[in-house]
């Protein structure tokens, strides 16, 4: 148990131990440990930034979805108000049509029965004047005997 | 040719390092030498005796430390780290937070310093869980074997830190930084004045103050050197007493190593901690 030489030797053996250590062990070492520290933190907030915007951009998305679907529903509403504005307008309009052309009708028939009328009157007037002819033969005197006639056409 | 050994025998040899020296009859090892021989073959060199077992294993250890860390260092990716790089980078990381958290200077010697002592303090410790028998067998057989020594006298302690130069070295080696970086940071007038005029501030208590200041001091590299020394030494100790055992051996080795795997481990902490809080207050401007 004494101390002898050795211990100079084991002084000098330290000195260069940690001298050597902290030439080329310890720098590179920490270099890596805190370069490799830094990418991660670096990392991390790159994911940080990545998430957020991921949220932002879903945000986005479904306020975009809800304009558009609020849109559609609006578009549709007006198409429907449209459709049963023509609906109601062309059914007035046929309505109207229809009516023209009753009354139209009507009123062709009410001249074609008046034409009629006065035709058949025409022809009864002189079936009666051509009958009264043949009953009185030379009896009759036109001119004395028109007013006969004349009351007797209107009769008819 | 091997002798048989009386239990003292057996843990003096154990307790015995391999020395060198030079005398005046040319170099002199203990290696080959009975117990009473080798003692003595050293003794009229003193101070300039050379454990060879100590300085071997110990710089073998710190350069496998060295070129491990070193090789990794090279090839370290700042991307995903492999298996080892992992490790050692775990290490490094743990060392960079103690002392980050008690040291506040701006200084690039102290973490390394600190890695170095943990790691190569830790190594030299963990050769202790190497079975006490197995290295020092081991030498012998080979010396026998190359040279037909008897094997009993060839000697070899694997255990760096159970020999006290090595941790006096360290101690001394820290010591020496405080004194630097004392002397560095406040200047010599402010370290003098440390030692002078603290805990009492004033001029009459000057004497008591450094007699106190000074005690504080020293004591730091022989409290470092002194404790992982003793714990291992004693763990040592413990070790080679349980093999005298015979077969009563088994059973206590086992539960005594695994509770040594926490001193080791512990010794070289408070050693790295130390050095860190010692160099720390030496560089806080009061």
């Amino acid at each position: 148990m004494n101390i002898n030489a050795t211990l100079i030797g084991q002084l000098i053996a330290f000195i260069v131990f940690v001298w050597f250590c902290m030439k080329y062990v310890w720098p590179p070492l920490l270099n890596a440990i805190e370069e490799r520290q830094k990418k991660i933190a670096d990392g991390l907030e790159a994911s940080d930034r990545a998430e957020k915007d991921l949220e932002l951009a879903q945000e986005k998305a479904t306020e975009q979805l809800k304009e558009a679907k609020a849109q559609a529903a609006e578009i549709i509403e007006q198409a429907k108000k449209r459709a049963n504005q023509l609906v109601d307008e062309e059914t007035q309009k046929g309505q109207a049509e229809r009516e023209k052309i009753i009354a139209s009708g009507y009123a062709e028939i009410e001249a074609e029965r008046n034409r009629a009328k006065e035709e058949l009157r025409k022809q009864v007037a002189a079936l009666a004047v051509i009958g009264a002819e043949r009953i009185l033969q030379r009896e009759i005197d036109a001119q004395a005997h028109n007013d006969i006639v004349e009351k007797l056409v209107a009769e008819l | 040719m091997a002798s048989e050994q009386t239990t003292q025998e057996y843990i003096l040899h154990h307790l015995t390092n391999a020395t060198m020296c030079m005398t005046d009859d040319g170099l002199q090892t203990n290696y080959g030498k009975g117990l009473e021989e080798a003692s003595a073959a050293c003794q009229e060199a003193g101070f300039w005796v050379w454990n060879i077992d100590t300085l071997a294993w110990s710089i073998l250890l710190g350069v496998l430390f060295l070129w491990l860390f070193r090789r990794v260092a090279k090839t370290a990716t700042t991307g995903v780290p492999g298996k080892t790089q992992a490790f050692v980078e775990m290490v490094v990381e743990f060392v960079n937070d103690n002392v980050r958290d008690s040291f506040h200077g701006k200084n690039n010697l102290i973490a390394p310093l600190g890695l170095t002592i943990f790691v190569w303090v830790f190594l030299m410790n963990l050769m202790d869980l190497v079975p006490v028998d197995l290295l020092p067998w081991a030498a012998g057989q080979i010396g026998a074997a190359a040279t037909g020594v008897d094997p009993h006298h060839v000697y070899m302690k694997v255990v760096p830190t159970t020999d006290l130069n090595l941790p006096l070295a360290l101690g001394l080696g820290v010591f020496v930084l405080i004194l630097f970086y004392s002397i560095k940071v406040k200047g010599f007038a402010g370290f003098a004045k440390e030692l002078t005029m603290q805990p009492f501030n004033h001029w009459s208590m000057i004497p008591v103050n450094f007699i106190l200041e000074s005690v504080t001091l020293l004591a730091r590299p022989f409290s470092l050197a002194l404790r992982l020394f003793g714990n291992l030494y004693a763990g040592e100790l413990i070790f080679i007493l349980i093999a005298t055992l015979g077969l009563w051996q088994l059973p206590l080795h086992f539960p005594w190593a695994v509770f040594h795997i926490l001193v080791i481990v512990l010794q070289a902490f408070i050693f790295m901690m130390l050095t860190i809080v010692y160099l720390s207050l030496a560089h806080e401007d009061h």
